[in-house]
């Protein structure tokens, strides 16, 4: 099975990003339907019918969280999470590079749905070029009429603002980035209550994915009992995954859900590279455990992924030939962590600074074993102990790694150096 | 003395005023000072604080809990060298070792003429399907080779302080396979 191409149909058309030629390839058709023809809570129960869990992690369905917003309580706020900064992730930006409008579209139709007057789109610090061109496609919206007051000469108006951050991975948690956009240091807050009840300025608030609304305007043209007809079952519509690794061409492929991921690896990415073999990969990014080869005829499923003691997480898939060093991946991830950890809690803030400690240490080959056994209490005392999920999931692939590849990892102890790299180096003088 | 321009000074005002809240424009107000300043000195901070009706000290707070303000001057031109997984597994160590010898200074560091400075940075970039991969000014090039490292350099070294060279557009090989290099 080839790519389905839904959100990036229109990738690399000749000036998509303006909006005469968005148009002109339908779009804003989508908002236009669902203000002339649907009340809000008739689009609710349409985005709900098409089945669509959210793109950016956890996968909850998005019509259901639409829905936890309370009665009658107004203003109500819609934030675009655009920080995008899970390791191995660069979905968002591609759909904003290469169709700013289907976003903009996608973010009014939301809005519409949850009657917010303004909606935010938090966009990282590092896509500084994407944050000026969604502010460009914002003004050429506006100018049109789709962003403002009485849009398309109904009763709903709503301003887009773009935020930008200014690097912190943690302010993609969405009660962090509420707090980031108010104002403060972008730490995580105590849920209850979630978002829906009190967010943004204490008021209900949606948090949704760049790819999540990227669907709804397709959702809203071809309707939510099609929409729920591709893909499977219970993850329904498509993905985009991004393929980076050891691989022939890496990039971002659409794909079914339930398509085996061998087929995106196979055909889509052309397999690995330099005739290698497949060592590992992490089918959702660096917060996600690592998987085998054995994994390979796993359907693109979140609840299948799961079942096999990972996640698709945010979509992001790395390949790893046998080349690879899983300490040195290891050590990697665990840093990024240490160096993200907000602080706010202990075990999260000591935590990854052991982990990242030892990991150093072993990597150069300078740890003993009786050190190296103390890694599973580093992260017993951190997995389901922190205030938020980045702490947890800090330990999630280092932990997996190390049981999976425990001898690559006792190989390390005392070996003063790595290893893995000492034999590659070999090979590559043999 | 004011040390922000009246241009800064305005587009503070014109961030303050368009929130819901004058709060939520801490953040774009410091990107304003930066832009101007090159770091956040704790006079411009203390300028966005007294437009914002904020203390400094909450200003610097702020700022200090985000990692891409500087709070000390750099050189004209800015480098981010992504080493996390995907730019790892793709050569990222090779041009560490090579921005290293070229610049002939350490991450963290400024050349003695004051053109560049660099760093490497465990956050990955949102560039891994063009790993390795860093950002000049803010701008995204992929694909790196030492080759392609010095020649994006020697592009940039003349140009005026922050103005990298804009990376091509995104093509389109597969949905956004990025381009050849
Ligand atoms: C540490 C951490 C980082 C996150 N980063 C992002 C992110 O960059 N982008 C994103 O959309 N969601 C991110 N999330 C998930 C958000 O909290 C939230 O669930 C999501 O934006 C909801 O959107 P969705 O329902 O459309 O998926 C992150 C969560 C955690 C715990
Ligand atoms: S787990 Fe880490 S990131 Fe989350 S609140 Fe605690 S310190 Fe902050
Ligand atoms: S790992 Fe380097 S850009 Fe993602």
């Amino acid at each position: 099975m080839a790519e389905y191409k839904l959100l990036t149909k229109d990738f690399g058309m000749d000036g998509i990003q303006s909006l005469a030629v968005y148009e002109r390839s339908g779009g804003y058709e989508g908002l236009r339907k669902a203000l002339g023809t649907m009340t809000p809570d008739e689009l609710v129960e349409e985005v709900k019918t098409s089945g669509i869990r959210g793109r950016g992690g956890a996968g909850f369905p998005t019509g259901l969280k639409w829905s936890f917003l309370p009665k009658g309580v107004h203003p109500r706020y819609l934030c675009v999470n655009a920080d995008e900064s899970e390791p191995g992730c660069f979905k968002d930006r591609a759909l904003i590079d290469e169709n700013p409008h289907q976003l903009i579209e996608g973010t009014l139709i939301a809005a519409y749905a949850i009657q917010a007057p303004i909606a935010f789109i938090y966009i990282r610090g590092e896509y500084h070029d994407q944050r000026l061109l969604l502010e460009r496609c914002v003004e050429e919206a506006r100018a049109a009429g789709y962003i403002g007051q009485g849009i398309l000469g109904s009763d709903f108006s709503c301003d887009i603002i773009i935020h930008g951050g200014a690097g912190a991975y943690i302010c993609g948690e969405e009660t962090a980035l509420i707090d980031s956009l108010e104002g403060f240091r972008g730490q995580p807050r105590l849920k209850p209550p979630f978002p829906a009840v009190k967010g943004l300025y204490g008021k209900p608030t949606v948090v949704n994915n760049v790819e999540t609304l990227s669907n709804l305007p397709h959702i809203v043209i071809r309707g939510g009992a099609w929409f729920a007809s591709v893909g499977a079952e219970k993850s329904t519509g498509t993905r985009l995954f991004c393929c980076s690794g050891h691989i022939n061409r890496p990039g971002t492929y659409e794909m079914q859900l339930g398509t085996p991921i061998r087929e995106l690896l196979e055909d889509e990415c052309r397999g690995i590279w330099k005739g290698h073999s497949l060592k590992a990969f992490q089918p959702g990014g660096g917060s996600m455990q690592v998987l085998l080869p054995e994994h390979l005829d796993l359907p693109l499923e979140m609840d299948a992924v799961q079942k096999a003691g990972s996640a698709l997480g945010a979509g992001a898939m790395v390949f790893m030939d046998e080349t690879t060093c899983m300490v040195d991946v290891s050590m990697r991830l665990v840093d990024f962590y240490q160096h993200e950890s907000c602080g706010k809690c202990a075990p999260c803030r000591e935590g990854t600074y052991f982990e990242s400690d030892l990991m150093h240490r072993l990597e150069a080959g300078v740890l003993t074993p009786a050190e190296l056994s103390t890694l599973t209490d580093i992260c017993d005392n951190m997995n389901g102990k922190c205030f938020c999920p980045l702490g947890d999931t800090a330990t999630w692939f280092v932990m997996s790694a190390y049981q999976a590849f425990r001898g690559e990892f006792e190989e390390h102890c005392g070996a003063g150096g790595c290893p893995v790299k000492q034999r590659n180096a070999q090979l590559v003088s043999a | 003395m004011n040390v922000l321009t009246p241009r800064t000074r305005a587009e503070i005002e014109w961030q303050r005023d368009r929130y819901p809240q004058a709060r939520s424009a801490v953040l774009p107000s410091l990107w304003a000072v930066q832009h101007q300043l090159g770091y956040l000195s704790p006079e411009g901070m203390a300028e966005v604080a007294e437009l914002l009706r904020l203390t400094p000290s909450e200003v610097e707070a702020v700022a200090s809990f985000y990692s891409m303000y500087f709070d000390h001057p750099g050189g004209r031109h800015h480098v981010l060298v992504c080493i996390n997984v995907s730019c790892a597994l793709r050569g990222a160590e090779e041009i560490v070792s090579h921005l290293e010898r070229r610049l002939g200074c350490p991450s963290g560091g400024t050349t003695e003429d004051g053109a560049f400075t660099w760093e490497q940075t465990v956050e990955c970039l949102g560039a891994c399907g063009g790993a390795p991969a860093m950002q000049v000014d803010h701008h995204f090039q992929e694909n790196l080779t030492p080759e392609r490292v010095d020649a994006i350099l020697d592009g940039v070294r003349g140009a005026p302080a922050g103005e990298g060279p804009q990376a091509r557009p995104h093509s389109s090989r597969g949905s956004s396979a990025p381009r050849a290099s």
